[in-house]
């Protein structure tokens, strides 16, 4: 099975999805950001980096690539798509997942180990996860999750926040300037996925911490998860979700 | 104006017979890298001192030395070129002989350095430094000043200091794969210092974090000697197939010279000879100009283009555009080849129009490289850039006469100028490169070796300070959470210290240690640098740079392969700050000899003066390791409970240069530690045999703070305990806290201790097991005679033990650097600069 890993000019962790998918023994494909064509894989991942330099805003430009056509062609037939840090932004930036990404609370640039917890394992992104708070670095200096309230909440209800940001004991940094909430996040959201679950996005970097050698592979966790869902989605013939199959 | 006229009087050099040959009279290649490889650095010529626009009735200076060339050097130009230089051609010479570009101060003292050793491929001369490391791999690796643009502009300056380090990588064949930040303030209270602080750290991320590069390590350190002159040295280390080293070069008469990349325009103008080669007033803002701006998505698309247009082959040499911009990679590229360039000023793209000839020739215009081609790929050499979405052009060919030509009214498809093209400069290449001019400067030490006590310190000895009733624990507190001993997480929380999944050990806990995928090996890179001895005593101050330097990577298990050095200086034309900088070189020289260890590149900073003063002399040391097996990699954490403590080596007096020094004050006539460099060379042979046997636990040097720290430190960072004794033979403060050299604090599992101990003494060294792991407290029992109590029998207590928890320890630690900053109260967070056409901090 392929996974696809879109190349913007300006991605510059697409080499670390890649690296990750390998690890997971999947045979990564790069996708360059001037075609629609997917090359038939089973799942994207829209790495992190500063697609097109991030000028204006985060993600913003790169929403209106070729391949990115092609990416929402492909979620709307119930392909899988994760979008990591700068991904999560063109995700938003796209209208494929719901929020947005602000600057960070402090203003500055954040790069270090977090705690996020998965609050759902039933979803694509998180069934391989046992449930744990896991480790894996965030380095974005906009990357705090912002949506209106009444969007907050129907995610909350739809059981569209995938990850949070959490204490050592797994309980959520809801408090904007809590040390563990590291961009000031609403409701401690890291990762949220689209209604129908088969697109998401979040701000830390699983695929970095996805080998021993850097420290955990505990990222490995939730790329797992994506490789496992690919599979499935692909032995089930493709099938398109409805969207009351995914929020239940 | 004597400063070029040689000490023994060789006034001869400006004789019109064959002077060339007398000033340039050492022939070598340049010791240190090609000046393109800085983006122009130190000083800017275009007039410090000349009245030319301020009062109209005054007299307007002759043009050449409104662009900061002499009298002198004008005559030598005029013997190099047989006739008077135009405009265009003085304004090339210009940057091309200043400091930062020709070395011309320091060139005679590099070539005495030690560059050979094993497995270089490349090494002073060219970009960065090279060195195998098996399996067909290739490490290069470089560190260069961005000091004055940071102090005039300190985003873009510090930003463009990495932009420009990353192209001396990636220039040869090599992709970038770490940054370390070498930064020096002055006060950290004052506000300038933080708004310095604040825009440099924000530019080194804003750089590092968008092109992809992680910032892996570093040093941030405050002595007031920095107030107005604030250091910026930046390292990268790139990882390259060994078939893949490419040289800046342009072979091959009729072959294509092209330019990609940014288009060239007006800022940066004459940094190499402005910014980067004369002394410095603060806050000048005719000289912002001279600072470039830079685009780190234009240099990562930059970096991608390059490398595949290497890696098939397509170009036959590169070279980045840094420092004196096409003057300086026409005349390096021909020089290095023994060809000329004929280079055609109509087809350079231009930023914008109406600019001057020796504008386009010297802007220092960011993300541009030259590159020599094969006629017939310059169709595949253009579709690579274009799929990039990189300008490029052809400018020029490459010519048989060694002259850098520059024609108005192009070139025909022959390669031969059109009719009626006229001929705007004409200079040959070796002239402006490896025959520029050479200036042998007089050195002479100074009267007064030291500096005075600062006013309001004793003038009595201070060492003693535990015994005379004070807690040392409280003496280690204050240290830990000194600016330039806390912990630097404040820094580098800004900076992505993962991206490319090769980062084994994150910033903050000793050298930085990268795995080399596909292979079993890892590298360890720091940086080190002794300003405070060095201000003392500039030899050893050199000497102790290196020595630490390669001693943080031999502690982690790794061989050091090579050092590339940064010597931040002041004026050369002051016999003084000369003196200091032969020290230096004869320092470092001596170090890298003794300790087996090659001179693989490097860069000079001079004129790092301000109108309050000169900096503390920086040599500022990088060093890449190679560990053959990661798994072995040692740390300096202690690990587990119940290991052995052990100390080897031994302590040596002299608190001079100290942080406690600088914390409790010194006795007048005190002087810097002494450093045996064969004892050195034994104690770093030795912990790498200890670690490839697999004894050692963990291992950390005793160097800043002394050894209290650096015990402190493997109890924090490893989140356990101590309990020792430390048999104490002169004053507890030395023994504690003194920084003399050549010293390892390591732990190991217990049945190891004595197999250490042995292995010691047979490299001659001193051991003692200090004690054990464990706990959540150091407890520091202090035994033996000390200074107080001749009559006190060994093995009795000479001072208050020193027994702290480490919570305490860690969180005066954590804090201290942003407490010194004022960034915890909420100052320090306001919105960053507003910049134009600076990317997103997006992701």
């Amino acid at each position: 099975m392929r996974i696809g890993v879109v190349t913007f000019p300006g991605s510059n962790s697409d080499v670390d999805a890649q690296n990750a998918l390998s690890v997971a023994g999947v045979e990564p494909v790069m996708l360059w950001h001037e075609s629609p064509d997917l090359a038939g894989v089973s799942a994207v991942v829209l790495p992190g980096g500063f697609a097109y330099g991030d000028y204006i805003r985060a993600g913003v430009i790169a929403r209106f690539s070729p391949v990115m056509r092609g990416i929402s062609d492909f979620a709307a037939k119930g392909g899988l798509v994760l979008g990591i840090c700068n991904g999560f932004q063109v995700l938003a930036e796209s209208r494929l997942v719901p929020g947005a990404l602000l600057r960070n609370r402090s203003l500055r640039f954040a790069s270090k180990i977090v705690a996020i917890k998965p609050q759902r394992l039933d979803s694509p992104f998180t069934h391989a996860m046992d449930g744990n708070p896991i480790h894996i670095p965030i380095a974005h200096g906009e990357g705090c999750y912002y949506a209106d309230e009444a969007t907050l909440n129907e995610i909350e209800r739809n059981g569209q926040i995938l990850w949070r940001y959490v204490h050592e004991d797994g309980t959520p940094a809801l408090d904007p300037d809590d040390p563990s909430n590291p961009n000031g996040s609403l409701r401690a959201i890291a990762g949220v996925s689209n209604a129908a679950g088969n697109v998401a996005g979040l701000m830390p970097h699983p695929e970095r911490m996805s080998e021993g050698i850097l420290g955990t592979d505990e990222g490995m966790q939730l790329i797992r998860s994506l490789v496992e869902s690919a599979k499935s989605w692909e032995a089930a013939g493709r099938p398109v979700p409805t969207k009351a199959e995914a929020v239940k | 104006m004597t400063d070029h006229l040689r000490p023994d009087g060789a006034t001869e050099h400006l004789r019109s017979d064959g002077a060339a040959e007398h000033l340039r009279s050492d022939g070598a290649a340049e010791q240190m890298a090609p000046a393109s490889s800085a983006s122009a650095e130190d000083a800017r010529a275009m007039a410090p001192e000349a009245p030319v626009a301020t009062a109209p009735e005054a007299p307007v200076a002759p043009l050449h030395r409104r662009l900061g060339v002499t009298d002198e050097e004008l005559e030598l130009i005029k013997v190099k070129l047989g006739r008077e230089p135009n405009h265009t051609e003085l304004a090339m010479f210009s940057v091309m002989w200043s400091e930062h570009c020709a070395y011309k101060s320091s060139k005679p003292l590099l070539k005495t350095l030690p560059t050979r050793g094993n497995g270089v491929m490349a090494g002073p001369g060219d970009n960065a430094g090279v060195v195998r490391i098996g399996d067909g791999l290739a490490v290069a690796f470089k560190i260069e000043s961005h000091n004055h643009p940071s102090a005039v502009e300190p985003y873009q300056g510090a930003a463009t200091g990495v932009g420009g380090i990353l192209r001396d990588i990636f220039t040869m064949g090599a992709r970038p794969i770490a940054v370390l930040d070498a930064l020096r303030f002055g006060d950290p209270a004052d506000p300038r210092t933080r708004h310095l602080v604040d825009g440099i750290v924000r530019g080194v991320g804003g750089y590092g974090n968008c092109v992809g590069v992680p910032t892996v390590g570093g040093e941030l350190v405050f002595d007031p000697s920095y107030q107005g002159n604030p250091l910026v040295n930046v390292m990268a280390i790139g990882l390259l197939e060994e078939k893949n080293l490419i040289l800046a070069e342009a072979p091959g008469v009729g072959n294509y010279v092209v330019l990609f990349g940014s288009r060239t325009g007006r800022d940066g103008i004459g940094g190499a000879s402005v910014l980067a080669s004369a002394t410095f007033a603060d806050d000048d803002p005719n000289k912002r100009p001279t600072v470039q701006v830079g685009d780190p998505f234009a240099e990562k698309l930059l970096i991608e283009a390059s490398l595949e247009l290497i890696d098939r082959r397509l170009v036959l040499g590169i070279q980045d555009l840094g420092a004196a911009g096409i003057s300086c990679a026409t005349s390096e590229s021909a020089d290095k080849a023994g060809t000329g360039i004929l280079l055609d000023l109509d087809a350079i793209p231009r930023r914008e129009p109406g600019m001057e000839p020796w504008e386009v020739m010297i802007s220092e215009s960011q993300e541009r490289m030259l590159a020599t081609c094969l006629p017939e790929q310059f169709p595949d050499v253009r579709e690579v850039c274009e799929r990039w979405g990189i300008q490029i052009a052809l400018v020029g060919r490459v010519a048989e006469d060694g002259d850098i030509t520059l024609i108005e009214g192009g070139l025909g498809a022959d390669g031969t100028p059109n009719p009626g093209a006229r001929e705007i400069a004409r200079i040959p290449a070796k002239a402006l490169t490896s025959e520029a001019v050479v200036h042998y400067r007089l050195a002479t030490p100074p009267t007064r070796r030291r500096s005075a006590p600062a006013p309001g310190i004793p003038l009595t000895a201070q060492d003693g300070l535990p015994e005379r009733g004070m807690d040392p624990a409280a003496v280690l507190v204050a240290l830990l959470g000194s600016p330039n001993l806390s912990s630097r997480r404040w820094v580098y929380e800004q900076y992505d210290a993962c991206v490319q999944s090769n980062t084994v050990e994150w910033p903050g806990h000793g050298a930085a240690v990268l795995r080399v995928k596909g292979t079993r090996k890892g590298l360890v890179a720091t940086t080190d640098g002794n300003q405070t001895v060095s201000a003392l005593d500039p030899h050893l101050g050199a000497q102790l740079s290196v020595a630490e330097a390669t001693r943080n990577v031999s502690i982690t298990g790794a061989r050091p392969l090579g050092i590339t050095n940064c010597l931040n200086y002041g004026n050369p034309e002051r016999p003084e700050a000369f003196w200091q900088l032969q020290e230096a070189v004869r320092g470092m020289g001596d170090a890298c000899r003794a300790l087996g260890v090659p001179v693989t590149g490097g860069n000079v900073s001079l004129y790092n003066e301000y109108p309050g003063g000169a900096i503390a002399p920086t040599p500022e040391i990088g060093v890449v390791g190679l560990i053959d097996d990661i798994s072995m990699l040692v740390r300096p954490p202690f690990t587990t409970e119940g290991d052995a403590v052990l100390l080897i080596g031994e302590s040596t007096p002299g608190m001079a240069g100290s942080a406690y020094a600088a914390l409790a004050g010194l006795s007048a006539e005190d002087s810097p530690p002494t450093l045996d460099l064969e004892r050195e060379a034994a104690l770093q042979s030795f912990i790498r045999e200890a670690i490839g046997r697999g004894l050692v636990a963990s291992a950390q040097d005793v160097s800043g703070g002394g050894l209290a720290v650096a015990i402190a430190e493997c109890c924090m960072w490893g989140g356990l305990g101590a309990t020792l004794r430390l048999g104490v033979s002169g004053s507890p403060a030395i023994e504690l806290f003194g920084e003399s050299p050549t010293r390892l604090v390591l732990s190991s599992r217990q049945r190891h201790a004595p197999a250490l101990e042995l292995l010691a003494r047979q490299f001659g060294l001193h051991a003692e097991t200090l004690g054990v792991v464990g706990g959540d407290r150091l407890r520091i029992d202090l035994t033996g005679q000390g200074a107080t109590g001749a009559a006190e029998e060994r093995g009795s207590r000479v001072a208050d033990a020193l027994d702290v928890s480490i919570a305490d320890l860690r969180h005066t630690w954590d804090h201290g650097l942003a407490r010194a900053l004022g960034v915890e109260t909420g100052h320090g967070h306001g919105p960053g600069p507003v910049v134009a056409a600076t990317p997103g901090e997006g992701a």
